[in-house]
């Protein structure tokens, strides 16, 4: 088990035969993901690495019963992109890139609630999502992980790799790790993750990876502590950043006075989340903690 | 992006948003009598026009009783640096003034809309409480805040503002007007992809109308590319300088007050970084992310701007190679830090595919380069140099 994507799940990617779809498709071909086509706009009946090439995801789910797609298309085109999968009957959405403006993702996120309320949007500016050994969806280095036993769930493309490559350091290995985006509106979040994780036996515990502005963190935090049974690690970056300044991120900004990282570590404690405060130490963390738990 | 007042009050009276008449200036001469907005009371108001609030506590908002008093009170402020709470020490340079003919106020309200990121809705929220800092009204009168959420299907009903204008307490002609001003905000917000407006105060006038005494927008970046006319009014004096010219290379740098520079790939990261090098005994000076590519090119960029804050003592650079391998990204270090003649010390710290072999071309290249593969060992490495070199530099 895994949540979200294994060996069955068919994937195609919008904006296949551009220069990031190209790469990432190759990249995720080669890590074995059961890839069947992909997307451009008029270049419909092509081939492209091997695959098929249609005009729309329409078109791609018919030929291809694609049940995931993965958006590399710019940003002036994500939104459309997005909604078109949606309607397209796609189930899990990751869309990767960065940089589409809030008011189209208000718009979007509006549509998926009231007319394709059980689609799985993830992102959009995040590296995917992935089930080691089985689908890789995203821009994160396949060979750094290993099929196991933690899930992983993060607002940050790099520290989500930290968090993956500290886990397979000490064997302990990822059922899937799901990079939510760095974006303040954005499709699946941490509760969404967890409630999934809850129910998959694959995942023994969570690495949980957060950072400064919004209050997700802390809406996690109280879904935990109300109905989340299994140890979860967590970090949350920006300890040291200034107030009102954006970190590259267009969601990470404390602003009004909320959103800071010690409110966030306060509430994950509260919550009865074991918190680390060098992310260095995730893996280990998570190590101890179940092997005192299974002794 | 932020706008000044005086943009954000065209922008804003072209939805029919009440705002006074007010003409903006670079040189007192340019408030001649025949030039400066009428005022019935012969008073006006000058305001520097900065990218920052709490103008008026810097001195940065000035009354003048005549047009000789308003030119001299323009040559006193024009050139000024302000400093507020929000523009750290250095301030911010006052190269514009809005003039505006004093208003009779009898109350002030306060009315902003933004984006509420947890229930994903433009939300407007709106205070009996105005001409004072909301976070002030936030923890002093919880209860005198009134928040509406506008569902983007259809938009800011009638019965929303109608509403919100009773809960204000407004009455006869500022009740019938509020409506229809509250519609021109809502569609200045959508319209041009703001982030932020904020009127603050929000007037009742002594004959009982509305007017919006001070005003802020900010824009989202990432709809620069449909706001083109917006974003070539970007005044860049309000900006720092070094994360203007980062932009222009494709990177994302903040500046901190700190004496450890730091290079990240990953924003993630490197707010982690930052945190890293403060729990290890010292103080990151600024926040930077290279982003994923991290050719020669971005590197060679990074460091000089890097190494043109000249309180930096040493570098910690840390890549976490996915997709690009560490031997090519150490390649790229080595060539930027050949092209900008580094010299202070540099702990790179490099994890990912061919880590190893990049830690050697690191270690080989004859430079100040500190191989490190462990994050929290280069993060104390990193500011254990930054200690030696302080006390080098007092020895010299």
């Amino acid at each position: 088990m895994s949540i979200l994507v294994n060996q069955q799940t068919r994937v195609i990617c919008q904006g296949f035969t551009g220069k990031q779809g190209t790469f990432h498709s190759e990249q995720a071909i080669a890590y074995g993901t059961n890839f069947v086509g992909g997307v451009t706009p008029g270049k419909g009946g092509q081939s492209h690495l091997d695959r098929p090439v249609f005009d729309t995801v329409h078109d791609a789910v018919q030929q291809t019963a694609a049940t995931a797609s993965m958006i590399y298309v710019p940003a002036p085109f994500a939104a459309d992109a997005i909604l078109e999968a949606a309607d397209a009957g796609i189930e899990v959405i990751a869309c990767i890139t960065e940089g589409i403006p809030v008011l189209d993702m208000l718009n979007v996120k509006a549509v998926l609630a009231s007319d394709y309320p059980d689609v799985r949007l993830i992102g959009p500016n995040c590296p995917g999502l992935i089930t080691p050994g089985e689908c890789k969806i995203g821009i994160m280095p396949g060979a750094i992980h290993l099929a196991g036993r933690i899930g992983i769930v993060s607002r940050s493309g790099t520290l989500t790799y930290e968090a993956v490559a500290q886990t397979t350091a000490v064997g302990l290995g990822q059922s899937t790790c799901v990079g939510i985006g760095g974006d303040p509106i954005h499709g699946m979040d941490f509760i969404d993750c967890l409630a999934l994780f809850a129910d998959d036996p694959q995942t023994e515990a969570v690495i949980m990876v957060g950072e400064i502005g919004g209050a997700a963190e802390e809406e996690a935090a109280h879904f935990i502590k109300e109905q989340f049974n299994k140890p979860v690690v967590a970090y949350i970056a920006g300890a040291t950043a200034p107030t009102g300044k954006r970190m590259g991120h267009a969601g990470a900004v404390i602003a009004g006075g909320r959103g800071s990282a010690e409110d966030k570590f306060r509430a994950l404690k509260a919550a009865g989340v074991h918190i680390v405060r060098d992310p260095t130490t995730m893996g280990r963390t998570m190590a101890e903690l179940l092997a005192s738990k299974n002794a | 992006m932020n706008l000044h007042e005086y943009q954000a009050k065209a922008l804003l009276a072209g939805f029919h948003v009440p705002v006074a008449t007010g003409l903006v200036i670079n040189h007192p001469a340019q408030a001649a009598d025949d030039q400066l907005p009428p005022s019935d009371s012969q008073r006006w108001v000058l305001k520097a026009q900065i990218h920052s609030g709490a103008r008026g506590k810097a001195g940065g908002v000035l009354l003048a009783d005549s047009p000789d008093d308003v030119r001299a009170k323009a040559a006193e402020l024009l050139g000024k640096t302000l400093v507020t709470h929000q523009t750290g020490p250095t301030g911010l340079p006052v190269h514009q003034l809005l003039i505006e003919p004093a208003s009779s106020i009898s109350q002030e309200l306060y009315l902003a809309m933004t984006i509420d990121r947890q229930l994903q809705r433009v939300v407007v929220i709106a205070s009996r409480y105005g001409g004072m800092d909301i976070e002030q009204v936030s923890a002093e009168h919880p209860d005198a805040i009134f928040r509406l959420y506008i569902n983007p299907t259809v938009g800011l009903m009638g019965y929303q503002a109608r509403r919100l204008g009773f809960a204000l307490g407004l009455s006869d002609s500022a009740l019938k007007q509020f409506p229809a001003l509250l519609r021109g905000v809502y569609d200045a917000f959508i319209k041009n992809d703001a982030d932020l407006i904020e009127i603050n105060p929000l007037a009742v006038t002594a004959d009982n109308t509305l007017l919006a005494v001070d005003a802020k927008i900010a824009i989202d970046g990432n709809a620069a590319y449909r706001q083109k006319a917006l974003f070539a009014t970007r005044d860049v004096t309000q900006e720092d300088p070094t994360e203007v010219a980062a932009q222009a290379s494709g990177l994302n740098y903040i500046s901190l007050t700190g004496e450890i520079a730091c290079m990240v790939n990953g924003a993630g990261l490197a707010m982690a970084t930052m945190d890293l090098i403060q729990s290890a005994g010292g103080s990151p000076a600024n926040f930077l992310d290279v982003g994923g590519g991290t050719s020669t090119e971005k590197v060679a960029a990074a460091f000089k701007l890097i190494l043109a804050n000249p309180r930096v003592k040493a570098i910690l650079v840390n890549i976490f190679g996915g997709i690009v391998r560490c031997d090519l990204i150490a390649n790229g270090i080595i060539a930027a830090a050949h092209e900008v003649g580094l010299t202070l010390p540099t702990v790179v710290r490099l994890e990912g595919t061919n880590a190893a072999e990049g830690r050697r071309l690191l270690a080989e290249s004859g430079l100040n380069l500190i191989a490190e593969n462990d994050l929290a060992a280069a993060a104390a490495r990193v500011v254990a140099l930054s200690h030696t070199e302080s006390v080098n530099g007092a020895d010299a």
